[in-house]
């Protein structure tokens, strides 16, 4: 090794220079990458909304599937009208979570799938006929064990019917949390119901350890706090928290005032 | 190694001298990744890339690097490198690096890379230190991929994801063992294969540093 090397002006040239160096060289890759990155999280985005749909195969053209089959539109969800304010192929959750002017801050109890702070508007991918749909997509997230864990459910025409549901980011244990992401277990979803009939907004699914009749579902063995963090996202998203108001419109059997009516019940109880 | 040639340093860590078997490095990666081949042979591609290139560049600037920051430039180097190929996997290969998650950015820790580039690329020539990168890398590689072929065939029934052995779930015969899907398989794996090679090739056992004495007789308590 040269002599001198050890001097202090040569160790903070060499550090220096380094640094300067591989910064260079990731952040081009990072750059240069950016755009097919961002293509990819797209593409992989519409396949988990076609496959939570039971529309994807393997083989089957993504973008034209998602073009010909799905029709996106942002709800708001405090009156679970849609609006025009936002294009829901640019509409970012997150985004709108963290902004004042669409997004809300939760507090203590009401935070369930521990967001704490949540949007105002959601973007809904309807199946079919955008005025009469065969299946509603919804988004949801939620805090599952170790982490934040993002995903689709899909329901029926009639705002009630669960077909299925799937996680495209999460960070749970393999092999036991992470089999939410299972074929099997996620078949087992299909035909359960979110509300009971007495017409309140508040959902009645949830995750069970011996699971029967139509509002539970078996919980993941193993995965005990992942199935919590499961069962606490679906009743937060499913209610007028999140998706109740919009849900109530496909439900037959309950009038807009009736739905209006448990709210304002709701409201008294958790006064 | 005595002798240091170009096919020396490339093919001995392959058998001879492999860095799972017998320096028993980058076991964390060597059992997480394993559970289907295709995975296992991106991991090995990736860590090859990684260990070549930064032996390539610690060994070009060896002369310049000062000794007591020696390590932080080797690791700044490494964790460059694995970055890149972090981005180019999200770009080309998405599905992929979903499925390696955190373990490409883990590769930034495998004690193979960094040992590599300081026992070897510290002190050789920018062209042998690529080369012996890369024959570690494939030395890293070929434990995977034979650890990854056991695991994904009895483990799932498949090889590079097409069905060998139908499984029962799918409606075939073969009881699938769970256990291989687990990381802890690939230690009984891992060990089984050393044991293999070491009979092999017998210059790899090492010398006993501790004799074991014989049975000391019982004696009755006071």
């Amino acid at each position: 090794m040269a002599q001198g090397n050890n001097s202090i002006k040569k160790i903070l040239i060499v550090a220096f220079a380094l640094c300067i160096v591989c910064s260079v060289i990731v952040s081009t890759a990072a750059v240069a990458l950016r755009p097919m990155q961002q293509f990819n999280q797209e593409l992989d985005r519409k396949t988990n909304i076609l496959n939570v749909a039971k529309l994807y195969e393997p083989g089957v053209n993504v973008e034209e599937a998602f073009r010909n089959e799905i029709t996106a539109r942002v709800v708001d969800m405090r009156t679970g009208e849609y609006t025009d304010q936002f294009d829901p192929d640019k509409f970012n959750h997150f985004e709108a979570a963290s902004d004042p002017a669409t997004g809300r801050t939760l507090s203590g109890d009401r935070d369930i799938a521990g967001l704490s702070r949540v949007e105002n508007y959601s973007t809904v991918y309807l199946v079919g006929d955008s005025n009469n749909p065969d299946q509603i997509v919804l988004p949801i997230r939620g805090q599952g064990l170790w982490g934040l864990m993002r995903g689709f459910i899909s329901v029926e025409g009639d705002g009630n019917t669960l077909i299925s549901i799937t996680y495209y980011e999460h960070s749970e244990t393999p092999g036991l949390g992470a089999e939410v992401n299972n074929p099997r277990w996620q078949a087992k979803w299909e035909g359960k119901k979110i509300y009971d009939e007495e017409g309140d907004l508040m959902p009645e699914i949830q995750l069970s350890k011996s699971a029967s009749g139509e509002y539970e579902v078996d919980a993941l063995s193993g995965a005990t706090l992942t199935s919590n963090g499961v069962t606490n996202m679906l009743q937060f998203w499913l209610s007028p928290e999140g998706f109740g108001e919009y849900l109530a419109k496909f439900r037959s059997g309950i009038s807009q005032e009736e739905a209006q009516e448990a709210d304002v019940e709701l409201e008294s109880e958790g006064a | 190694m005595a002798d240091v040639t170009p096919k020396s340093v490339l093919t001995a860590p392959i058998f001879h001298n492999n860095p799972i078997a017998l320096q028993i490095l980058g076991i964390c990666s060597a059992l997480a990744v394993t559970t289907s081949l295709s995975v296992s042979l991106v991991m090995a591609l990736a860590v090859i890339f990684v260990s070549s290139l930064s032996n390539l560049f610690v060994s070009s600037i060896r002369n310049h690097i000062p000794s007591s920051i020696r390590i932080i430039v080797q690791m700044t180097i490494i964790a460059s490198l694995v970055i890149v190929v972090d981005q180019i996997l999200k770009a080309f290969a998405y599905e992929m690096s979903k499925q390696l998650s955190v373990f490409v950015g883990l590769i930034i820790t495998n004690c193979i890379v960094m040992g590599r580039a300081e026992g070897f690329a510290m002190s050789n020539t920018p062209g042998l230190s690529f080369l012996d990168g890369i024959g570690n890398g494939l030395g890293y590689g070929f434990v995977l991929m034979v650890v990854g072929f056991v695991r994904e065939l009895f483990g799932s029934g498949s090889v590079f994801g097409f069905t060998v052995l139908q499984t029962v779930q799918d409606g075939g015969w073969y009881v699938a063992n769970g256990l291989l899907l687990l990381p802890p398989s690939a230690f009984f794996i891992i060990g089984l294969m050393i044991w293999v090679m070491r009979s092999i090739d017998t210059d790899q056992v090492e010398e006993n540093e501790f004799k074991m004495k014989g049975n000391t007789k019982p004696k009755e308590a006071v």
